[in-house]
């Protein structure tokens, strides 16, 4: 009986493997005709894609001028210069200079000023009307003194209609523990960073060298935020959040390897002001579609987390680190896109041994300001394979998202420091 | 069910693939019996306790978990290196580049344990150093804070 069993599974697993390795081959083989025309990446029909350029650095968030100018933030400056202003002629965009001797990820135009972000201040540079930076060696300090403590350190950040901007300060441990990522280290009671970190601030868009006191807690529970966009159509402030990770290695009691790799789900959260996301006390569960309690904080996998906490208003697949969010308000498009979400994944590692998850760029679809029906992936492919996806070992990962005056979208990729241009054509 | 045993079945092909593949990359001097015996061991731990961060090739995760070969780290110093897997490691720049994540301390894993897993990864991933045995272990584990 044994070895039937074992003889079994020797041919079920050897058919399996041969059924799936051609079918991998004629699916690679079939990708890489249908990406090569769009510089690699696999679109819905009739959008195209053209990467403008690459090896600029480790290319972060990015926003696009009026005129059709480029600006990208650095995670590290390359020769001084972290943020790079580019322009664009026969489908490729020239750097034209850079300044900032910072690195960071968070960039937005608003009312005629660019902000910036390091990993610890917020800057504004004054715009004349091309909306070049006029002075770029004197930006104004608008906030400083922001905690960064190497993890979660990206201060992402965005405007909204009334002056203010939104700044994102990520907790600096993965879930409060007393030992951060500590095998059965229980959470710190009252999580006390969460007054200087793991939520939203809120600072005045125009006042100078501004700290924590002069701001607002704006929302909090938010473990890290590195994608966030303000809804015009119903000007609120939403955001995406990186979840919690490890919760095999930490309670392995409690989480197989495979649950801790499909768990918790990356949430979207829509927010108001004083929300409480619930983090480091809960994690959004993806099968079960609820808050439960965090193991850390006498959760089992199952027990429901206080409902005082916010829902999410969308839940995503575990680990694929979102980091970046933009509605989509212009007409080139189809219609269906027009107030949806685009969301850049930057992909997975701690899905690990598990195949990792990610490396593309999803579309939400919106109605009335809120998400509406199931996300699809809308630009596939910037690992290179299934197979570089599956190892986590991909040759690109989207990072930022951004939407020119004519309605493309831009894509940049922080690991090859490229900036993709998708437009549609009817 | 058929569906599962097809999946476990592929991943021990695989595994034993991947072994197989590590072995032939390593293996022009032959290692001693002993230190063969604590290569095989120390993976079992790398499993267990280091797969999740530094990922099944070792190559760790961009700016958050450091790879394990090509570095400077895993393929000096022995006691730093027992010392980081008994103490745990936070923002310590590595090779010149910043890895933001914290590395958890892990005092729990026995003196063989810690010997074996280090012996192995010194043994893989490209890397080909002398084993890492509990006479290393011991005297760095005295020394660190209780």
């Amino acid at each position: 009986m044994k070895n039937l069993l074992t003889n079994a599974v020797v041919i079920v697993a050897t058919v399996f493997l041969f059924a799936s390795s051609s079918f991998a081959q004629t699916n690679n083989k079939l990708l890489k005709n249908m990406s090569e025309e769009n510089a690699g990446l696999i679109l819905p029909a009739k959008f195209k894609a053209t990467m403008l350029a690459e090896n600029l650095g480790k290319t972060r968030h990015i926003v696009i001028t009026p005129q059709g100018g480029i600006y990208v933030r650095l995670a590290k400056p390359v020769n001084n210069k972290g943020t790079l202003f580019l322009q664009e002629s026969k489908g490729k965009a020239v750097v034209k200079n850079g300044f900032g001797n910072y690195g960071g990820t968070g960039i937005y135009i608003k009312d005629g000023y660019l902000y910036s972000s390091s990993n610890q201040e917020v800057f504004r540079y004054k715009l004349n009307s091309k909306s070049e930076v006029i002075n770029p060696d004197a930006p104004e300090k608008i906030v400083t003194g922001l905690i960064e403590r190497w993890q979660h350190e990206t201060k992402s950040l965005v405007l909204d209609n009334d002056g203010n901007v939104y700044v994102n300060v990520g907790a600096w441990l993965n879930s409060c523990q007393e030992k951060d990522r500590q095998r059965g280290s229980m959470g710190r009671i009252g999580c006390p960073m969460l007054d200087s970190a793991g939520g939203i601030w809120m600072f005045k868009a125009d006042k100078l060298n501004q700290t924590y006191s002069d701001g607002v807690r704006y929302a909090t529970g938010l473990r890290n935020i590195v994608g966030l966009d303000w809804n015009q159509q119903n000007n609120q402030l939403f955001v995406m959040q990186h979840g919690r990770d490890q919760l095999h290695d930490i309670f392995p009691d409690l989480y197989t390897v495979q649950q801790s790799a499909l768990n918790p789900a990356e949430c979207m959260f829509a927010l108001k002001k004083d929300d409480n996301a619930g983090w480091p006390y809960l994690y959004y569960d993806v099968a079960q579609h609820k808050n439960v309690l965090a193991p850390e904080y006498g959760g089992d996998g199952k027990i429901a987390a206080d409902s005082k906490y916010l829902e999410p208003a969308a839940a995503y697949p575990a680990h694929m680190a979102p980091n970046g969010l933009l509605f989509y308000t212009g007409n080139q498009f189809p219609e269906k896109y027009k107030n949806g979400a685009f969301i850049a994944f930057h992909g997975s590692w701690n899905r690990s041994p598990e195949p990792q998850a990610g490396y593309f760029v999803v579309f939400q679809p919106f109605k009335d300001g809120k998400p509406f029906g199931d996300w699809e992936i809308f630009a596939d492919n910037f690992s290179g394979s299934p197979e570089k996806t599956a190892s986590g070992r991909a040759d690109r990962r989207p990072c930022g998202l951004a939407q020119g005056p004519d309605g493309s979208l831009y894509v940049t990729d922080d690991s090859k420091g490229s900036i993709y241009k998708i437009t549609y054509n009817k | 069910m058929f569906k599962n045993i097809g999946l476990a079945g592929i991943a021990v092909l695989l595994a034993v693939t991947s072994v197989a593949q590590q072995k032939k990359a390593t293996a022009k001097t032959p290692p001693t019996t002993a230190t063969k015996a604590s290569i095989v061991a120390g993976e079992l731990v790398y499993t267990q306790f280091c797969v999740s961060c530094h990922l099944p090739d070792g190559g760790g995760v961009q700016n958050m978990n450091p790879p394990l070969f090509k570095s400077s780290w895993v393929n000096g110093d022995k006691s730093r290196l027992v010392t980081t897997v008994l103490g745990g490691m936070s923002q310590q720049e590595i090779d010149g580049e910043r890895y933001n994540n914290v590395m958890p301390a892990f005092m729990y894993l026995t003196d063989k344990q810690v010997a074996d897993v280090l012996t192995y990864v010194r043994n893989s991933f490209g890397n080909k150093k002398t084993a890492v045995t509990v006479a290393d272990v011991k005297p760095v584990r005295a020394k660190m804070p209780k």
